[in-house]
């Protein structure tokens, strides 16, 4: 895990406009995410959270703004440049993203095949730790419809931890998840990136895992549509010039969370 | 740096234990050695402990782990303790997340052979299974049926009209073509051997007639069972994977009657339509070999009259319905039993294309051996 420009941030995101056709969602979004930040982006449903994400792992094009990720724009690399880009990554969905045809050792193979040299039996070595590490030992043969939704979350963060990567994108990772399951899955995600050295950036508004384990974070808005706050959660809960961020992160009822299709 | 190769070293003293010291790069494409060359080493020893120094490792990822980790579960196995020093930041703490829960163990499944498939009580097994769903399902559409007779039935009308919108008119195009087609490869078949008696002429009689009784009824409904059959299978497939019919169900809606009766009753309206339709192009396009042939329009059209009766028409349509009704129930009973994974909804999907073809082929012949019997 050698790493080249050290000293740039791990993910910057400069001026960034997110729109759905002529429908803008958020706009002027810049901030930076460092190397090991647990870096949250948060805000009321529908403000465009996953969007962001979305954006920033190039699954929907931006329509302005540029994302850097150490020192390099993925928007102007190549094809090649961002597939080489997109092996640092690991990345679990808000709904899992499991195959669901294939078993949960095929799952974590698959990466492993495409991308490493590593030989059958030792893949099949990997994928016994990785299903450990996640508290799945055991489970290689079963299929994602055989295990339980707080299973199928812990075995695409198996997945997506497969290639060893540097930054770790999650969509959501708590959702529908019972509260001591998602404790037991913030806690698996803060060891598991403390012990391999990656950056984790997270969507949520899960707020007793933002405060448990986010150290940056960014207040996405849905009235004026832009970033109205930047900074460590717990720093915006006591100390932020914006009402609407500490309603959120105190979770008053003035709060206003408007939802937009 | 130059890369050292991978490799371990088991090192024995009796009050310490055996001690495993690694050293070069466990990285991928080192190929280090795997875990059983080192099972069986320690087996020789039998060591009341067992340590992993790290102190000469140099580069390490996740093939160093996993074998950590066998080395971890050996010893627990064993029943000796384990411990790792001079390692790395981070392996000790990984391996302790890894070992945090102790591995499943699968239920024993025997796994039956690919042979056991070829068995013949297996195959009867598997179609009297078949059967005896289909005609469960048969019995639920006939009670939503009779339900919708009193007027009972949770089926909306504005579903309905759709699919028989989707059914119908977007059928057109791939009827249309496989329509006139049939009714030319009819022409011709028939045009070659009259042609030996100088009867070119009653080639527009094995066309109407052909169409009409067999022809059009059975290539739209094939092309009906890998249109729309499949997509009945797919859509209630996707729907019982995303809990759609749990919903339904628990809102006190029959999905039989929410589901497949619109489904089913559009196909019942639209396929004798279509059927029609069918006829007349491929009239026409037999019409189109016989014009290839020397027979003029108006000849063809005056054979062809002769050959036309009430009764061909009556049981193409009636074909029409049966097959319709059985593209419908394959395909619906096909997605609803669907199980709930993207693998299975393609299975139904095939599943109902399948078994409507096999269906439609023995209702077809069914049809036409009671029909040759009451002399129609």
């Amino acid at each position: 895990m050698t790493d080249t420009n050290t000293d740039k941030p791990e993910i910057e995101v400069r001026d960034v406009t997110l729109a759905y056709g002529e429908s803008v969602i958020q706009s002027n979004l810049s901030f930076n995410i460092n190397r090991g930040d647990i870096f949250v982006i948060m805000g009321g449903s529908g403000c465009g959270k996953s969007t962001l994400l979305k954006h920033m792992l190039g699954l929907i094009p931006l329509s302005s703004g540029d994302i850097l990720y150490s020192g390099t724009s993925f928007i102007r690399a190549s094809e090649q440049q961002q597939g080489a880009m997109r092996q640092r990554w690991g990345i679990t969905y808000q709904s899992g993203g499991l195959f669901s045809a294939m078993t949960l050792a095929e799952n974590i193979t698959l990466p492993l095949e495409l991308y490493t040299r590593y030989t059958a039996a030792e893949i099949a070595d990997i994928v016994a730790y990785k299903l450990a590490l996640v508290g799945l030992a055991g489970y290689q043969s079963y299929y994602p419809s055989e295990i339980s939704g707080g299973m199928q979350k812990r075995a695409a963060l198996a997945r997506a931890i497969a290639l060893d990567p540097e930054i770790l994108f999650f969509d959501e990772p708590s959702a529908g998840l019972d509260p001591i399951s998602s404790r037991l899955l913030d806690e698996l995600i803060v060891q598991i990136k403390e012990s391999m050295g990656a950056t984790v950036v997270m969507v949520t508004h899960e707020l007793p895992s933002i405060f448990a384990i986010a150290n940056n974070s960014v207040y996405l808005d849905n009235i004026s549509r832009t970033m109205i706050a930047y900074g460590n959660p717990k720093d915006l809960r006591e100390h932020s010039d914006q009402a609407v961020v500490r309603q959120f992160l105190t979770r008053s009822a003035a709060a206003v969370i408007e939802d937009k299709p | 740096m130059t890369t050292q190769p991978p490799t371990y070293q088991l090192l024995n003293q009796q009050q310490e234990g055996a001690t495993l010291v690694f050293s070069g790069d466990w990285i991928q494409g080192q190929h280090p050695p795997g875990f059983v060359a080192a099972q069986a080493d320690l087996g020789g020893v039998h060591p009341t402990r067992l340590i992993a120094d790290g102190a000469s490792l140099s580069k390490w990822d996740s093939v160093l782990m996993a074998f950590l980790l066998q080395c971890h579960d050996y010893c627990k196995v064993e029943n000796i303790p384990f411990n790792v020093r001079n390692m790395p930041n981070g392996i000790e703490q990984l391996l302790a997340v890894a070992s945090a829960v102790d591995a499943h163990q699968p239920a024993a499944e025997s796994t039956p052979s690919w042979l056991s498939s070829l068995d013949p009580r297996h195959l009867l097994r598997e179609v009297a299974d078949h059967f005896r769903e289909s005609l469960a399902f048969s019995g639920e559409v006939t009670i939503a049926l009779a339900r919708l007779a009193r007027g009972k039935a949770n089926t909306r009308f504005r579903d309905f009209r759709d699919f028989c919108f989707q059914a119908g008119p977007h059928a057109f195009g791939i009827i249309s073509l496989t329509s006139v087609l049939v009714g030319m490869i009819l022409g011709y078949l028939g045009a070659v051997q009259l042609k030996q008696f100088g009867a070119e002429v009653y080639v527009a009689n094995l066309v109407v007639i052909g169409m009409l009784r067999e022809m059009g009824v059975l290539m739209t409904a094939v092309v009906m069972a890998g249109r729309t059959g499949a997509a009945y299978a797919a859509q209630l497939g996707t729907m019982q994977t995303n809990e759609e019919i749990d919903a339904i169900t628990t809102m006190g809606i029959s999905p039989v009657e929410f589901l497949v009766l619109p489904r089913m009753l559009a196909l019942i309206v639209i396929m004798p339509l279509l059927t029609i339709y069918a006829d007349l192009l491929g009239i026409v396009g037999g019409g189109i070999v016989a014009g290839g042939m020397g027979i003029t329009p108006v000849q063809y059209i005056i054979q062809g009259q002769t050959a036309l009766s009430f009764t061909h028409v009556a049981v193409g349509l009636l074909k029409a319905l049966v097959f319709a009704t059985l593209i419908a129930i394959a395909g619906c009973r096909a997605g609803i039993n669907s199980g709930r994974s993207s693998a299975a909804v393609g299975q139904a999907a095939t599943n109902a294309v399948v078994t409507a073809i096999v269906y439609l082929i023995v209702a077809d012949a069914a049809i036409n051996i009671l029909f040759q019997q009451l002399h129609l």
